[in-house]
C-alpha cells in the first residue's frame, strides 16, 4: 500500500526503506518521541517528507491529491477532536467533510453498538468521557468505510478490557472487508496479538521489522 | 441663524479645559496616563491643523491627481494601521491579503458611491471625494482589523479542529468554514450595531458637522443614510474578500496546515 524510500523529516524521522502491505494489519510501536506519529501523519499527507519519497499504490505522494488521499486513507489522531454538537452530528461529520452520502440512523445505531457505546444519538458529544469520545471518533471513521485506516493510539483512553474488545472488533472488520490498517500503539501486547506486520521505531529509525515482506 | 458660527482662537483654547480636567483626575487617582493624554492631545491638534491646511489647498486647487494621491495615502495609512492594530503575528502572505482586500473592497464602494449614488461632477471634486473616501476607508479598516484578529486567533486556537477536519478528507475551505464565518460575523457586527443606534443614541459625526455648518438636517440625513449604507457595503466587501483569501494563507499547495 505504502512504500517509503530514504525518507527523512527534520531530526525526527530517518527511514531507509519500509513497505506497508495492503489488506494487512501493520502496527507501529516505539517509545514516545520515536517518530511514530510523524510517520503516520506523513502517510495521511498532513506533512511531507523533506527528503526521499513515499509511494502510495505505486504513485509518489507528491503526485497524489492530498484531499482525495485523505478520503481513502483516513487518520484518527491520538486526541481526536469532538466538534460541538450531538453524538449523531459527530458521527456524520466525516461523511460531510469528505462529501460522501450520509448514513441513516440505523447505521449510526449499529456503529454505537459495535463500539459498545450505550449512548443516545441526541446526546451532547462534548459531555462524554475521554474513552467515549475516542470511540465516537473511531466510529465516524468506520462510517466512512475507508480503504486505509491510519489510527494513532486508538485505544489510549480506554481501559484494558475495552481496548481488547474494540481493537479486536476493528481488526475483524478490517480483515473481513479487506481493508488496510496501520496503527500506532504504545501497547506491545496489542501489537503482538493483532499485527501481521510490526515496525518498531527508535529515534526515528526502524530497529525492528517483523512479519513484513518487501514485496507486494 | 444661517451663517456658520466661527470659533475664535480663545474660544478654541477654552475647549482644552476638558483635557486639563482629565489630567487632574488621573493625577488625583494616581493613574499614570498623563503622558499619553498630553501626547494624544498634541497629536490630534497638530494633525488636524495640518490636514486643514492640506485640505484647503486641495479644495482650492482641485484636480484629479490630488484626489487620487490623497486616496492612495489614506489606503496606505489604513493598511499600515491594520498591521499595527492587530496584536497577532502576520505572515507576509497575510499582509499582502490584507492590502488586496482593503484596496479592492473600499475602491469598489467609493467608486460606486461617487459615480452612481451621488453622481459627483467633476468626479474628483475633493470636497466630497476625500471625506467620503475617508469614512469608507476608516470604517473598513476597523472591520478588517477585527476580521484579521478573529481569523488568526481562530486558526491558531482551533488548529486541532481544522486538522481533524483535514484528516477526515475536508477541503481547507470546509475545514476552516466555521472560523471564517465567525470572523466575518464579528467584523460586521459593530457596523450593524451602530446603524441600530443611529439618530437616537447618537448623531453621527458627518451629519453633526453638516448641521453645524448650516446644512438643513434633512440634507444632512440623506447624506448620512447614503454614507452609512456605503460603509456597511464597504466593510462587508472588504471583510468577505479578506476572509475568503485569508484562510488560504494558513494552508500550503499540498492542503497542509502550516501555523
Amino acid at each position: 500500500m505504502y512504500t517509503l524510500e530514504t525518507v527523512k523529516y527534520k531530526n525526527i524521522l530517518n527511514i531507509d526503506r519500509l513497505h506497508i502491505p495492503k489488506e494487512k494489519i501493520t502496527c507501529i510501536i516505539g517509545q514516545s518521541g520515536s517518530g511514530k506519529t510523524t510517520l503516520i501523519r506523513m502517510l495521511n499527507k498532513l506533512i511531507s517528507c523533506e527528503e526521499g519519497e513515499i509511494l502510495y499504490k505505486g504513485t509518489s505522494l507528491k503526485k497524489v491529491d492530498s484531499i482525495l488521499l485523505r478520503r481513502e486513507a483516513i487518520m484518527l489522531p491520538q486526541n481526536p477532536v469532538i466538534f460541538p454538537g450531538t453524538v449523531q452530528e459527530n458521527l456524520l461529520i466525516g461523511l460531510k467533510f469528505s462529501e460522501k452520502p450520509l448514513a441513516n440512523e440505523n447505521k449510526l445505531l449499529e456503529i454505537l453498538n459495535f463500539l459498545n457505546l450505550e449512548k443516545s444519538l441526541k446526546e451532547n458529544a462534548e459531555k462524554l468521557s475521554g474513552g467515549e469520545k475516542q470511540r465516537i471518533a473511531l466510529g465516524r471513521i468506520l462510517l466512512m468505510e475507508p480503504e486505509v485506516l491510519l489510527l494513532d493510539e486508538p485505544s489510549s483512553a480506554l481501559d484494558e478490557d475495552t481496548e481488547d474488545l474494540i481493537i479486536s472488533k476493528v481488526v475483524a472488520y478490517v480483515k473481513s472487508n479487506k481493508k488496510t490498517l496501520i496503527m500506532v500503539t504504545h501497547s506491545s501486547k496489542v501489537a503482538e496479538a493483532f499485527s501481521d506486520n510490526k515496525v518498531e521505531l527508535a529515534k526515528g529509525k526502524i530497529i525492528n521489522h517483523t512479519g513484513g515482506t518487501n514485496l507486494g | 441663524m444661517d451663517s456658520v458660527l466661527n470659533l475664535n482662537l480663545w474660544q478654541m483654547a477654552s475647549a482644552y479645559i476638558f483635557v486639563l480636567v482629565l489630567l487632574a483626575i488621573v493625577k488625583i487617582k494616581g493613574i499614570s496616563r498623563e503622558k499619553e493624554i498630553i501626547i494624544s492631545t498634541i497629536r490630534m491638534t497638530l494633525q488636524l491643523i495640518l490636514t486643514g491646511y492640506v485640505l484647503s489647498y486641495i479644495f482650492q486647487n482641485s484636480n484629479a491627481f490630488y484626489t487620487i494621491f490623497f486616496i492612495i495615502l489614506m489606503e496606505l495609512f489604513a493598511i499600515y494601521n491594520t498591521f499595527k492594530r492587530v496584536k497577532v503575528g502576520l505572515s507576509k502572505q497575510m499582509k499582502y491579503t490584507i492590502g488586496i482586500s482593503m484596496v479592492s473592497g473600499t475602491l469598489v464602494t467609493i467608486l460606486y458611491f461617487i459615480f452612481v449614488v451621488i453622481r459627483l461632477t467633476p468626479w474628483f471634486e475633493p470636497r466630497y471625494f476625500i471625506p467620503i473616501g475617508g469614512m469608507i476607508i476608516g470604517n473598513s479598516m476597523t472591520g478588517i482589523s477585527l476580521g484579521v484578529t478573529k481569523l488568526v486567533d481562530g486558526m491558531t486556537n482551533r488548529r486541532d479542529s481544522v486538522e481533524m477536519a483535514l484528516m477526515l478528507g475536508a477541503t481547507p475551505k470546509a475545514a476552516s468554514k466555521s472560523i471564517v464565518d465567525s470572523a466575518f460575523d464579528s467584523s460586521i457586527l459593530p457596523t450593524i450595531n451602530s446603524m441600530v443606534g443611529m439618530g437616537i443614541v447618537f448623531l453621527p459625526g458627518m451629519m453633526t458637522g453638516q448641521i453645524l455648518s448650516g446644512v438643513s438636517p434633512f440634507t444632512a440625513i440623506e447624506y448620512q443614510i447614503a454614507i452609512m449604507l456605503g460603509i456597511l457595503g464597504s466593510v462587508a466587501l472588504t471583510v468577505i474578500v479578506f476572509v475568503q483569501l485569508g484562510y488560504k494563507t494558513f494552508f500550503n499547495e499540498e492542503d497542509q496546515l502550516h501555523i
